[in-house]
């Protein structure tokens, strides 16, 4: 399987990087989630509103959750309308190879817009400096992440058979994201408090890997499914 | 596959999309390397039939076995013996044409030597760099030709085959969709006459049903006119 995965992540990637019809729209809408919420927090007594703590942890979460729903609505969008499905259910491959090619091109998004949206965040409305967090913070960020690209393959995978694609993948991501957004907010929150000394909340950690566990086993069970006529 | 089984064989085979029965009670037998022609006016049933032996549609009803292997249940055992060209070319649009044979030769397990062999017997070794998306629609045509049979299938399901080729693509993409090699083929035609010529038996459809079934050789054009009224 690790062959037919290498093949479908490499169309995956070669396709996004000559498209660009993902991670720019997912990194532009951050920052100017970002950038609209500096200049709405306003001033307050002459110096620039900064947030710390459990809003800073909700407004960094919530923004990526939301950019992560864009990038989910195109997953199969070429696969859909060029074909690639039929071509790649004709092949003798295990079907399970796809969910992973296409949840690892998730997470690879991800990373590569929180490459710019992290520090984009910190530059913009966060008050500590995010220097000190940054490792805690990064491993929060990878172990959500995997919820996300596996929660998101799935519910792509779903919404491609569906008419109203656009509308489904939010219905249906969003509320199975909640618990994505709750644990890593609080897993970052304390990271992200003024004055806090970072150390990493081990038990939100623990659900977050929990509940990617969980969905990467109720994927592969149901992933099949979804690719049948 | 015993030599005994049919390469396809349809008892009462049946489809519908919702409530509409596309294809009804569908009986009929192809040795391994016959060539079937399925004729019959637009919405007959012609492409549903070919993407049912083609494991990419479920039968809803009857039995259908392809290569002595029973659809659905046995899908993963036929595919990869099955070269499929549809009315889509399967081919992504921002990938150059070699790219996506090599994308298909990995997921069939296919050697590279394969592809350019391929790309110089269609004829398109010096616009094998280009994207599909800069393609003309017989250039693409050619490229989906040399993707169906990347790895050598045993039945070829071929849409419409030569639709969009010009008289030299005809003659450089025959030596690989023709009768040659013992394959077994099952191809729809728009044109009854020259879909005749090369052809063992031709099964006629009209609003999903059987209308005509006989040995190519034997099929007159008042029966062909019938079929078409």
């Amino acid at each position: 399987m690790k062959e037919t995965v290498a093949a479908l992540l490499r169309k995956e990637l070669a396709i996004e990087l000559r498209t660009r019809e993902s991670v720019p729209a997912m990194v532009l809408f951050c920052v100017t989630t970002y950038v609209v919420f500096h200049f709405g927090l306003g001033d307050v007594g002459g110096a620039r509103a900064v947030i710390a703590g459990d809003l800073a942890a909700g407004v960094l979460w919530v923004t990526l959750l939301f950019a992560a729903i864009l990038g989910i609505n195109r997953l199969f969008v070429a696969d859909h309308e060029q074909g690639g499905f039929d071509g790649f259910l004709l092949a003798p491959v295990d079907r399970t190879a796809l969910l992973v090619a296409k949840a690892i091109a998730l997470l690879t998004f991800l990373c590569v817009v929180e490459l710019v949206a992290v520090p984009a965040f910190g530059l913009l409305l966060l008050g500590p400096s995010l220097g000190q967090a940054l490792p805690e913070l990064l491993v929060v960020l990878l172990v959500a992440d995997v919820g996300i690209a596996v929660v998101g393959t799935l519910v792509a995978a779903l919404a491609i058979q569906t008419r109203a694609r656009d509308l489904m993948v939010p219905l249906l991501a969003l509320p199975l994201l909640v618990p994505v957004v709750i644990g890593a907010s609080r897993a970052t929150a304390p990271l992200l408090a003024q004055g806090a000394a970072a150390s990493l909340p081990g038990d939100w950690l623990s659900l977050l890997a929990l509940y990617d566990l969980l969905f990467a086993l109720i994927a592969y069970a149901v992933f099949d499914f979804l690719l049948e006529d | 596959m015993p030599d005994q089984d049919p390469a396809v064989q349809l008892r009462g085979a049946g489809r519908r999309y919702g409530e509409r029965a596309a294809l009804r009670d569908v009986s009929l037998q192809l040795r391994a390397g016959q060539t079937l022609v399925v004729l019959g006016p637009n919405g007959a049933g012609k492409t549903t039939l070919l993407r049912m032996l083609a494991t990419l549609l479920r039968p809803h009803a009857g039995e259908v076995r392809v290569l002595g292997h029973e659809l659905p249940d046995d899908g993963f055992a036929v595919r990869g013996r099955i070269g499929f060209l549809g009315h889509e070319p399967l081919l992504y649009r921002e990938l150059t044409g070699r790219e996506n044979l090599l994308f298909h030769a990995r997921l069939h397990r296919v050697a590279r030597e394969r592809v350019d062999e391929l790309l110089d017997a269609v004829g398109m070794r010096p616009r094998a760099e280009d994207p599909v998306a800069e393609l003309s629609r017989g250039m693409v045509q050619r490229l989906a030709v040399a993707r169906a049979v990347l790895h050598e299938p045993e039945l070829l399901l071929l849409d419409e085959p030569l639709a969009n080729l010009d008289p030299v693509a005809v003659a450089q993409v025959a030596p690989l969709i023709g009768r040659g090699g013992g394959r077994t083929r099952v191809l729809t035609s728009h044109d009854p006459v020259g879909g005749l010529v090369g052809a063992d038996l031709a099964l006629g459809l009209k609003r999903g049903r059987v209308a005509l079934l006989a040995r190519a050789a034997d099929v007159t054009p008042a029966q062909i006119a019938e079929l078409y009224a």
